[in-house]
Parts: C-alpha cells; sequence; structure tokens
C-alpha cells in the first residue's frame, strides 16, 4: 500500500511538468491556432533562467593566495562572491541558496518578453499557414535556441539545488496514518506538484473569471465572429502567448532542483507534452491537464518492478500505449471538441 | 576472401604508376605488406598521413567529446614537435621524436557521432572515403564504439577506441583491427569490490538500478558478480528506460525494499539525474538493518561529478585515470593539457591523448602505415606483466602514460593497468575538484583470462588490411 | 514517354541525368584543397544517402503530399526495413536481393498494421497515433527485444543488429563474397577517375540505388498522374465532400499509406545493403521528424521536392558536421590575421559541433522566405530569368501554376 502511496506521489508530481508544459501548449493550440514546437523549447528557457540567477548571484573576484597552489602549480586563485563581500558571508550564503525561487522572479518578465517577441516577430506570420509550417518553423527555432544555450552553457547538466529549507525530506505517511517512515517524500517535489496546482488555477480563474478571459474563450471557440463584434483579438492572442511561455518557463524554473537542466530537457518533455495535449484532447484545457496528471501516474505505476517482472519494458512504452487505446476508444482525446486540429 | 574495398587515397597512391590498375578494383593477395607502403587501405603519401578523430558534439556527451578533442588536438601538436611534447618525453617506447609518424605530418579531420551509432558509422565512413584516414579514434559510449569498430575491420583501418567502458567491446565484439585502452565494466568490479568490503561490510544488501542498454546490461553483471563473490546480496535488479530524465518511480521502491546500498548503473545525464534523484529521498539519511544508506556509482566520470554537484560527497565509483595522480606521465600531461586550455583533463581525455600516441609509436615501431603490422607492433613482444601467472599474460607493455605499468594484451586488445577508486569530495576547492583518489587497485587484481564467461563468445579474426 | 506526359519526362531525364552525373556536379573542388576537404560530397557514403533518402521521402511525400495525412512514425518503416535485411544476412547470406525482397515486404505487413489502426483518426490525432506505433518500436528495440543475453534478441540493442561469424549464412557457399552484394557485384566497389588534381568516384552501390531511386521516382510521377492518385488528393482537398459522394476514403488512404510504408522498408533495405549494420536510432522519433521537414522543405506534393529536400539534409548533415577550426584556418588564410581570426570565430558557431545551429536557421529561412519549400525557390529563381529573357512581354508574367 505505502508503495502504491508513493507511486501515486511520483505520478502526480512528473504529471506536473507534463499538465504545466500541455496546458501552454494547448492556450496556444486552442488560441492561436499553432502548433509549437518550440514550447519544449520555452520550458528549457525557464530553467535555464534558474541557471542565470545562480551565475549571476555567484559572480565573483578573484584574489591571488601566493600560499595555496592550483594544479599547475601556479598561485591558486580564490574566488570569492561579490554578494558575500557586500552583504557579509552568511546573508550572502543564504542570498545564493535561494537563486531558484528568486529566479522566478526573474523569469517571470523575461519569458513574457521571449513570448511576445516570438508571437510579433515569428508566430504571427505563420497562423494563415499549414501546420506542417508551424512544425517546421517552430522546431527549427527551437533548435536554434537550445543551440544557443548549448554553445553558452555546454552540454552537461549543472547543478541547481534546491534553498536548503527545502532539500530533504518529508514524513508524509504519518500524515494519513502510516507507521513514521513509511513514506516519506522529497519536500521540493511536493512544493512542485502544490506550484503547479496553483498555477494551473490561476490560469482557468483568469480564462473564467475576467473579461479578457473571456474575450479569449470566446475568440477560441469561434475566432471570426469576435472579430466581427470588434474585439482586438489579436493583441489578446499576442497577450495569450506570452503567458503560455511563461507558464512554460516558470514550470522550467521550479523544475531544476528535481532534476539539473540541461540544453535538451526541452526536447525530452516535447513529445510527451504533446501525447499529453491530444490525449487530453486538442483545444480542451481541463483535458490537457488531467492527461497530464494520468499518464504521469500510469508512467509511475508502469515503472514499479512488480508489472515490470509481469510485461518487461512495459514502463517504455506505457504512454504510447494508453495513447493509442484513448484515442481509438474516444476519437478526440479525452475533452477534445469536434472540429479542432482534425483536417 | 578477396577484398576490393577500394577507397581513394589507397587507390591514388597504389596505383598512381598504373592506368590499368585505376581502371580495376585491385585484389589484394595479402601476406607482401612488410616495409612497403602500399597494398591496404588509405596508404599515406610521402609528406603528411590523416588520423580521423570521432567523436560526439552534439547531444548529451557533447561537452565529454569536445574535451577528447581538446586531447587529440594536444596529442597531434605534440607528435608534430609542436608544445611541450608533453607525456612523449614519459612514455617509455621512445620511438617517436616530434617529427610526426614515420616522418609525415600528422594531420587530422573530426567527426561527429551524435552518440548513435549510425550517424558514427557514416561519420567514420567520410572520415575513410574522403578523407583518406588510416586511423579512426574516439567513441564516447560502448554502442557506438562497438559500431565503429565492426567498420573499421570491415574498410581495413584502425580504431582505437576512445571511452568505451562495455565488456563487449574487447569481449563478445572485439576485432583484430581494434585496440581499448580504456578499462571495462569486470575491472570497474574487481576494483570496487574490496573497497566496498573494507568499508561497507561484507554483510551488505544491494538494489542495482541499470541503464536498460549494452553498457548498463554488462555493468550490472560485472558488479553483481564481484559483489557477491564477496557476500553481498542482491535485493532486485531494476531496469531503466535510457531515456528516463526522473527516477523518482525508480527511486521510490528502494526506501522499503530492506536494501542498504543502491548501486547506479547508469553514466552521463542518467546518473546525474537518478543520484540527484536518490538524494533528493533522504536515501543518503536513511538507516537500513543498522547500517548507513550508502549509494554506489561504479563509473564515474569527471563531468558526472560535474553535474550531480554536491550529491556525490563520499559515492565510491572508478575510473580510468585521474589527473591527481603523481606520475611523471600525469605531471607532464596535466601541465601541457593544463597550460593550453586552463582545467585539468578529464580520463576521457587521457584515454584519447594516450591512444594517439600508442598508434603513432606502434606505426613508428612496425616502420609501416599497414594495419596488420600496426597490429603486430600494438600485440607486442611477448613480454609479459610482472606478478601474474597466466598463459595470456603476453603482450606490449609500456609506461609513462599515466596509468603506470600498462600491456596491451595481444590477445584480446584489452589494455591491462592499475584501476582507480574514486569518492565524491566533501569540500571540493573548485568544479574540478568533485573527486578524490581513494585506491589505486593494482593492475593483478582486476586481471581476467581473455576466455572469462563475461568476455566469451567473439573472436578477433585476422587483422585487415583493406584494399 | 513510358505513359508520361512531355513535361514529367523531361523532368524523369533530368533527374535520371542528374543522378548519372552526380559523382561529378559533388566533388567540384580539386581533391586536396581546403574547400574540397570542406565541401566536396562526391564519397561513396554519402552519395548512397542522398539517392537512399531520396527514396524513403518519395515515398513519404505520396502520403503527406497527396493525401494530407501526416505520419509522425514513418522512420519506423525505415529501421524495420534494415533489420529485416540485416537479418537476411545473417541467416542467409550477403545477396541482397532477398533482404531487399524481405525488407519491402515486412515493412509492408507492419504499414498495413499501424495504418489500419492509424487510419480510423484524421489529423493530429491521426500523427499522434503514428508516433506513439513508433517510439513503441524504438523503445522496444533499443533495450527490450535486444538483449544479447536473453533468448530473444531480435535487434541486438543498442549496438545494432550486425553479421556474426557464427550466423547460420545457409547459402554461403565457398568463394561467396563477405560484403554485400549483387550476384557477386560488391556495393562497396568502386571506380575511382583521377584527372588533374580532381579525383571522381562511382560506386556501385550508388548507382545500384541510384537506378532503384530512379524506378520508385517513375512510380511515384505515375501514381501522381493516376486516377488513384486523384482520388488520394480528393481526400486531402475534401474528404466529407469525397465521403458524399459514396467514396469510402480509408481503403485508398490505407493503399497509401501501405505503398510508402513500403518505400521506407525499401529504403531501409538498402540502407543495409551498403553497410550491414541497422542501429535502432534510425527509429526515432527525432528521424522521423527528419523525414518530415525533408519533405516539407523540398516542397510538399510536388514530384522533385522530396529528392531536393533529402538531399539538402543529408549534405549539410554531413558535411557541416565535419568541419572544424584548423580547417577553416587553413581556407581562410588568405586574409588578414585579425580578420580571419574573426571569421573563424564567427564560422565556429556553425560548423563542426554548431552543424545543428546551422540546420535549425536554415529550417527557418525556407519555411518563412519559400512557403512552397525548396522547389518554390527554384521556381523563382527560373521566373526571374524567364522574366529576363522575354523582357518586352514581362508585363504579362504568368501566374505561377498550382
Amino acid at each position: 500500500m505505502d508503495a502504491i502511496i508513493l507511486q501515486i506521489l511520483n505520478g502526480l508530481d512528473k504529471g506536473s511538468a507534463y499538465a504545466l508544459i500541455a496546458l501552454g501548449l494547448t492556450l496556444i493550440f486552442g488560441t492561436l491556432g499553432v502548433v509549437n514546437f518550440a514550447h519544449g523549447a520555452l520550458f528549457m528557457l525557464g530553467a535555464f533562467c534558474a541557471v542565470t540567477v545562480q551565475r549571476i548571484l555567484s559572480l565573483s573576484y578573484s584574489v591571488l593566495d601566493e600560499t595555496k597552489k592550483d594544479f599547475l602549480g601556479n598561485p591558486l586563485k580564490v574566488d570569492t562572491h561579490y554578494i558575500e563581500a557586500w552583504f557579509g558571508p552568511e546573508i550572502g550564503a543564504s542570498i545564493i541558496d535561494w537563486s531558484v525561487p528568486l529566479a522566478i522572479l526573474f523569469s517571470i518578465p523575461v519569458m513574457i518578453a521571449v513570448g511576445f517577441i516570438m508571437e510579433r516577430g515569428l508566430i504571427k506570420h505563420f497562423y494563415k499557414r499549414p501546420h506542417a509550417d508551424q512544425i517546421l518553423v517552430t522546431f527549427g527555432l527551437a533548435i536554434v535556441l537550445q543551440e544557443i544555450i548549448k554553445a553558452y552553457f555546454g552540454a552537461n547538466p549543472i547543478p541547481t539545488p534546491a534553498p536548503a529549507l527545502f532539500t530533504g525530506s518529508f514524513d508524509f505517511g504519518v500524515l494519513i496514518g502510516f507507521a513514521e517512515n513509511a513514506i516519506t517524500y522529497p519536500i521540493w517535489r511536493l512544493v512542485y506538484f502544490i506550484f503547479a496546482l496553483l498555477v494551473i488555477a490561476a490560469v482557468f480563474a483568469f480564462l473564467q473569471f475576467t473579461t479578457f478571459g473571456m474575450v479569449v474563450r470566446a475568440g477560441m471557440a469561434d475566432r471570426e465572429t469576435v472579430g466581427l463584434l470588434g474585439i482586438n483579438i489579436d493583441k489578446r492572442f499576442t497577450i495569450m502567448f506570452a503567458i503560455a511561455a511563461c507558464v512554460a518557463g516558470v514550470a522550467g524554473v521550479m523544475y531544476t532542483p528535481i532534476n539539473s537542466p540541461n540544453y535538451h530537457m526541452g526536447m525530452d518533455f516535447l513529445v510527451l507534452s504533446f501525447v499529453v495535449v491530444v490525449v487530453g484532447g486538442m483545444g480542451s484545457l481541463p483535458g490537457a491537464v488531467l492527461a497530464g496528471f494520468m499518464l504521469g501516474i500510469l508512467e509511475a505505476f508502469a515503472s514499479m518492478n512488480e508489472i515490470k517482472q509481469f510485461i518487461p519494458g512495459i514502463d517504455q512504452i506505457i504512454i504510447y500505449l494508453v495513447a493509442i487505446i484513448i484515442l481509438l476508444t474516444r476519437p478526440r482525446g479525452l475533452m477534445g471538441r469536434k472540429g479542432v486540429m482534425e483536417e | 576472401m578477396s577484398k576490393t574495398n577500394l577507397t581513394r587515397r589507397g587507390l591514388l597512391k597504389t596505383g598512381a604508376g598504373t592506368g590499368a590498375a585505376l581502371a580495376m578494383p585491385t585484389i589484394f593477395s595479402g601476406a607482401a605488406w612488410a616495409a612497403s607502403h602500399s597494398g591496404f587501405t588509405n596508404a599515406p603519401g610521402d609528406s603528411s598521413v590523416t588520423l580521423g578523430f570521432n567523436v560526439p558534439q552534439t547531444g548529451p556527451y557533447a561537452d565529454e567529446g569536445n574535451d577528447e578533442l581538446r586531447a587529440y588536438l594536444l596529442a597531434v601538436e605534440h607528435l608534430n614537435g609542436e608544445g611541450d611534447g608533453g607525456m612523449m618525453s614519459t612514455f617509455t617506447s621512445k620511438s617517436l621524436d616530434g617529427t610526426g609518424i614515420l616522418g609525415r605530418k600528422v594531420n587530422y579531420v573530426t567527426g561527429d557521432t551524435q552518440t548513435k551509432s549510425d550517424a558514427a558509422r557514416a561519420s567514420a565512413k567520410s572520415m575513410i572515403e574522403k578523407d583518406g584516414a588510416i586511423m579512426i579514434s574516439g567513441g564516447s559510449s560502448s554502442g557506438v564504439a562497438v559500431a565503429v569498430q565492426g567498420l573499421c575491420q570491415e574498410a581495413g583501418v584502425i580504431f582505437m577506441a576512445g571511452l568505451t567502458h562495455s565488456n563487449d567491446t574487447t569481449g563478445k565484439d572485439k576485432k583484430a583491427n581494434g585496440f581499448r585502452h580504456f578499462f571495462n565494466a569486470y575491472m570497474s568490479g574487481a576494483a570496487l569490490a574490496p573497497v566496498l568490503e573494507k568499508t561497507y561490510g561484507a554483510d551488505r544488501r544491494a538494489y542495482h538500478l541499470t541503464a536498460d542498454y549494452t553498457w548498463g546490461w554488462t555493468q550490472e553483471e560485472s558488479i553483481v558478480a564481484s559483489t557477491e563473490a564477496m557476500g553481498w546480496q542482491t535485493v532486485e535488479k531494476v531496469r531503466t528506460p535510457l531515456a528516463a530524465t526522473d527516477f523518482s518511480s525508480y527511486i521510490a521502491p528502494v526506501l522499503n525494499s530492506g536494501a542498504d546500498v543502491l548501486v547506479l548503473n547508469h553514466y552521463g545525464g542518467n546518473m546525474v539525474n537518478s543520484l540527484t534523484n536518490a538524494v533528493q529521498f533522504g536515501l543518503r539519511d536513511k538507516q537500513v538493518n543498522g547500517k548507513n544508506f550508502e549509494i554506489v556509482v561504479p563509473l564515474y566520470s569527471e563531468l558526472m561529478a560535474k553535474g550531480a554537484g554536491k550529491n556525490i560527497e563520499g559515492v565510491f565509483g572508478s575510473t580510468n585515470w585521474s589527473w591527481k595522480l603523481q606520475d611523471p606521465g600525469t605531471l607532464a600531461f596535466v601541465k601541457s593539457f593544463g597550460t593550453k586550455y586552463g582545467f585539468p583533463p578529464s580520463n576521457a581525455a587521457q584515454t584519447c591523448y594516450a591512444q594517439t600516441m600508442l598508434y603513432a609509436d606502434a606505426v613508428n615501431r612496425a616502420g609501416s602505415f599497414n594495419p596488420c603490422a600496426v597490429v603486430e607492433a600494438l600485440e607486442g613482444d611477448s613480454s609479459s606483466l610482472p606478478g601474474i601467472d597466466s598463459a595470456a599474460n603476453h603482450g606490449f607493455v609500456f609506461d609513462g602514460l599515466g596509468n603506470g605499468q600498462t600491456m596491451y594484451r595481444a590477445s584480446d586488445h584489452q589494455c591491462f593497468k592499475d584501476v582507480l577508486v574514486m569518492k565524491g569530495k566533501s569540500n571540493p576547492d573548485n568544479e574540478y575538484d568533485a573527486l578524490e583518489i581513494v585506491e589505486v587497485t593494482p593492475v593483478k587484481q582486476v586481471w581476467y583470462e581473455p576466455d572469462h564467461p563475461m568476455f566469451a563468445g567473439g573472436d578477433l579474426g585476422a587483422c585487415n588490411p583493406g584494399a | 514517354m513510358l505513359g508520361l506526359n512531355k513535361k514529367d519526362a523531361l523532368l524523369f531525364m533530368i533527374v535520371a541525368l542528374l543522378v548519372g552525373i552526380a559523382p561529378f556536379l559533388l566533388n567540384p573542388f580539386p581533391e586536396g584543397s581546403s574547400l574540397g576537404q570542406m565541401f566536396n560530397a562526391g564519397y561513396p557514403d554519402l552519395m548512397q544517402r542522398f539517392v537512399i533518402f531520396g527514396i524513403l521521402v518519395i515515398g513519404f511525400n505520396i502520403l503527406f503530399g497527396l493525401t494530407g495525412y501526416l505520419s509522425f512514425g514513418h522512420a519506423a518503416f525505415l529501421g524495420i526495413g534494415s533489420y529485416s535485411a540485416v537479418w537476411m544476412f545473417k541467416l542467409l547470406g550477403y545477396n541482397i536481393v532477398p533482404a531487399i525482397l524481405l525488407s519491402v515486404l515486412v515493412s509492408g505487413v507492419f504499414s498495413l498494421l499501424i495504418g489500419f489502426i492509424a487510419l480510423r483518426r484524421t489529423g493530429i490525432y491521426f500523427s499522434i497515433l503514428t508516433l506513439a506505433m513508433a517510439q513503441m518500436c524504438f523503445n522496444l528495440a533499443y533495450s527490450v527485444l535486444g538483449n544479447p543475453n536473453s533468448n530473444f534478441n531480435l535487434t541486438n540493442g543498442e549496438t545494432g543488429l550486425q553479421v556474426y561469424g557464427n550466423d547460420p549464412q545457409y547459402l554461403m557457399s565457398e568463394g561467396s563474397r563477405e560484403i554485400p552484394h549483387l550476384f557477386g557485384l560488391a556495393m562497396r566497389d568502386s571506380y575511382q577517375w583521377e584527372i588533374s588534381g580532381w579525383l571522381f568516384t562511382f560506386n556501385t552501390g550508388y548507382y545500384l540505388s541510384g537506378i532503384i531511386m530512379l524506378v520508385a521516382f517513375y512510380l511515384s510521377i505515375r501514381i501522381f498522374r493516376s486516377p488513384f492518385g486523384l482520388m488520394l488528393r480528393a481526400i486531402k482537398s475534401n474528404k466529407q465532400r469525397m465521403n458524399y459522394t459514396g467514396l469510402n476514403a480509408r481503403p485508398y488512404a490505407l493503399a497509401a499509406f501501405v505503398i510508402s510504408g513500403m518505400y521506407a522498408g525499401l529504403a531501409g533495405g538498402l540502407l543495409s545493403s551498403m553497410d550491414p549494420l541497422a542501429g535502432a536510432e534510425r527509429m526515432h522519433w527525432t528521424a522521423s521528424g527528419e523525414i518530415v521537414i525533408m519533405a516539407i522543405l523540398g516542397g510538399v506534393g510536388t514530384l522533385v521536392g522530396p529528392i531536393l529536400g533529402s538531399g539538402f539534409i543529408e549534405y549539410f548533415k554531413n558535411i557541416l558536421s565535419k568541419i572544424n577550426d584548423s580547417l577553416l584556418h587553413q581556407w581562410l588564410s588568405w586574409l588578414p590575421d585579425g580578420l580571419e581570426d574573426g571569421i573563424v570565430w564567427v564560422l565556429h558557431f556553425f560548423v563542426g559541433k554548431g552543424w545543428q545551429l546551422t540546420l535549425g536557421v536554415l529550417f527557418m529561412l525556407v519555411v518563412i522566405f519559400l512557403p512552397g519549400g525548396l522547389v518554390e525557390g527554384g521556381q523563382r529563381v527560373g521566373r526571374l530569368f524567364r522574366r529576363k529573357k522575354g523582357g518586352a512581354d514581362g508585363a504579362s508574367a504568368k501566374q505561377p501554376a498550382e
């Protein structure tokens, strides 16, 4: 039982990342009708916002220490972080320690700017083009973005730990009546899950309860009519694209302590999140979220040894297998609308 | 068997005089190669010779590939008499004098394997067919190394493997034209087991997470065998997909499995993520069966250590070499690499540098670029390593390339040398200081017979000089 | 000619001519010059790739270009074809005829199966179904079906399926060649012609694949121009209307899917025949994506687009990744030192380890500025010339025929 609860937690955690990326993808699909293959790259850019903040905070000056030698026998360069020099070692160290949460503040304006530039500069010109062209141009953009990151940060994963306060694990089991230490779960992963729920809730609330959101939803349903009513839907779509980029970005920032970021992490998530979106149903936001969590949990279960022994290799194909079964039984995914992306 | 795999250089140089030879695929009958510079694939001209360096330049192992490339360029510099000569001065075989190889200037071409066997073969083929490379070196994965080694055997050029750790490279998939300086999974197991026993005791229960591909399988097999031999039990062996990025669902079951050691048979990004996840789940702080829970990473690399950051503190693993060794070869190499690039070399870089030097030296000693002559030179004069009583203990013995006394074993083209057991350092001085040497396991302890079951099933075959 | 109209016959002749003289065209620079070292592409492996990937994308274009069904898992058939061919080498011997026949057959069976399931859906749902099935094939081939220690080693995993000395090879007799051959004519054999510094290689495998590609190309022209092709176009332009007229679109789409799957299998079989090792990576989704990109880049739905697109990508992939700084320095050594270093520093990011960046930029440029792919680029250039020549009647420039 404890093993199953642990895997459910793992599934929710995996699902959080899938759901956040799929949410942004669906927003872009639904509103702009664009297949955005660069969405994984936006997630990756978010993660590298965290790396950048960490780098900025640990900028340092070096002093030659004549008493110590480096590996070549030259005097050792001792680096001191500016931040520690300015605020004193303890406060400085704790600021650096908090670089990932701080990076969220940094990433929001950055990602909004990236989203804005992307939509105005590139995506806008592809609204009327075939989906195949959209795929190719955004795929090209994704490659360009990740190669730029690789040229600057290298291909190796870069460790970006969570603040000390959030490291270690939390005894989740005692809360629900299990023995001590039966179900312990990493704190940061719980934080990630809660964070994902908050972001998802915020996006839904925004679309549901604001006039802006109402117009966008109307635009998703029938773009032409909304345009005929004299509403400038294009401007709102630009903002929606920026929001979607921002959701992917903060999802990336928060993900960095779970797995060290590298330049191809976006591509790793890209295909899976497309599967998630389609399983959820094209153009359906709740569908994307539901499918994200569902596939996360199934993937977690499939990697349990008890199941793997029964069907070897099931953990490698489970997501695709489930996707096939769902698409064959439900023609438009879990909650898809008729006529969206069926051409 | 007739060999007609023509490649342009070979033909250009061999058939230059006779027009008729150009018009017909030459059929080579063998045996006449000694001291001649013709009759084999891509025979070099009188002024220069081309080597092919085939490393991953894109994909997850790109940084490692770039470090290998740096080492190759350094080796070429030294062979051509530029720079400070590096390990050429400490190498016990003294045939290299900075005038290139056999008096020919060394040129090189580079390619990108993308860590895919298909792409690696395409790149190697272009080196052989287009650039006339006489030797291919490189690789950062065993699948790629085995695939390219097979290609070189067919084409009739020498393959000097870079980083490849699977037993298969010099076991099931060994080839006469292929040579491996790097150590292998069996040696990792043999070197680690005594240290693990000393530190963690003989009564331990191990849980294995293994990357689900060729290298992972051979490493798991090796580590399980050597740890079980000293009394450890194996609780579970779980395969993880190579493409996995989040290992939480594989780590979580470890918590309550009753195991007290986790062995991560992962490499590169897999290892960084699985170790990070394991530490997140608090495995390092756990007490199981009254003992501290421990994690072991049998194959380390400096870049992985860097990527895993603080998580590797106190974690044991093994490497082929470390820049922290203090023998003259290492000192010379670290000095010239560090002066040129500003940071110490990785153990992948060292093996690539050593392989280039070993190839050049073998050609010089053989007096010919003919692959069969080179193979003969690298198989040596039946000198042997001291203290090992075995019929297979003969090959080419050398020293001064950083690993102490080393032997290229004639029977399977595997180098035998000391293996380093490493540990993640608690307070590293800088990012290159993440690992410390725990023990230099003597070669005697990692020795195995060529017909060992983990290496059985292969056939070296005969050397192939190509066209 | 051969049932082609005049325009198609001309196109076919041009393609055939290009295939014939490719060894000259692809080696425009003298052997040994730094330009030659960088940009010459006339070596057997790459020339073989040009025509084999041409076959693959010609087949893909029959499905995507005509019916509009975007398969995102086509690389699976390439991989299945490759594995089948290597299995023939392992079981029978190195003659490539049974290998290629089996690879076409097996991939045909697989495409029938996958197509039957996936074609129940349209649009992106179809794409994801094909993607999912191809990824399952890849994942299984890479690990579970490829463990050399298990009893069921179908794919030999990461290392790739290859022929081992202890394989049965029932049809091998004393004296049979031990490299892939067509009744004794080895794929790897080449004839080389050296003429005042230039070197041209004429490779058996290339010309065999080239001839097969021409046959495949001819078939594709016939399909494009046939009533069957018209039916496939009808699926693309308006499936509903087609249904209303009482025609069931699915059998036609399925036929197109199987044909293109068999083309992919043929390409896979040829790849293995040129180099008898089949790796699982050629089934990965990025490989499928590459096929899609080749088709779009060349010009979807055009006859010659697939050949251009696949050639374009294969060229840049193989050539750019092999350029390194020292070659660049050699090439630009005539420039003043500072300028040379500056240019090399900039180019450094686009070659060698940066080749993917260049490809990404090229994708974007082509899609942004040439919506119809490279074929449209060719048409524009053609029109430009025609207009110049026409002079007086330039005002009445014709609309491009679509």
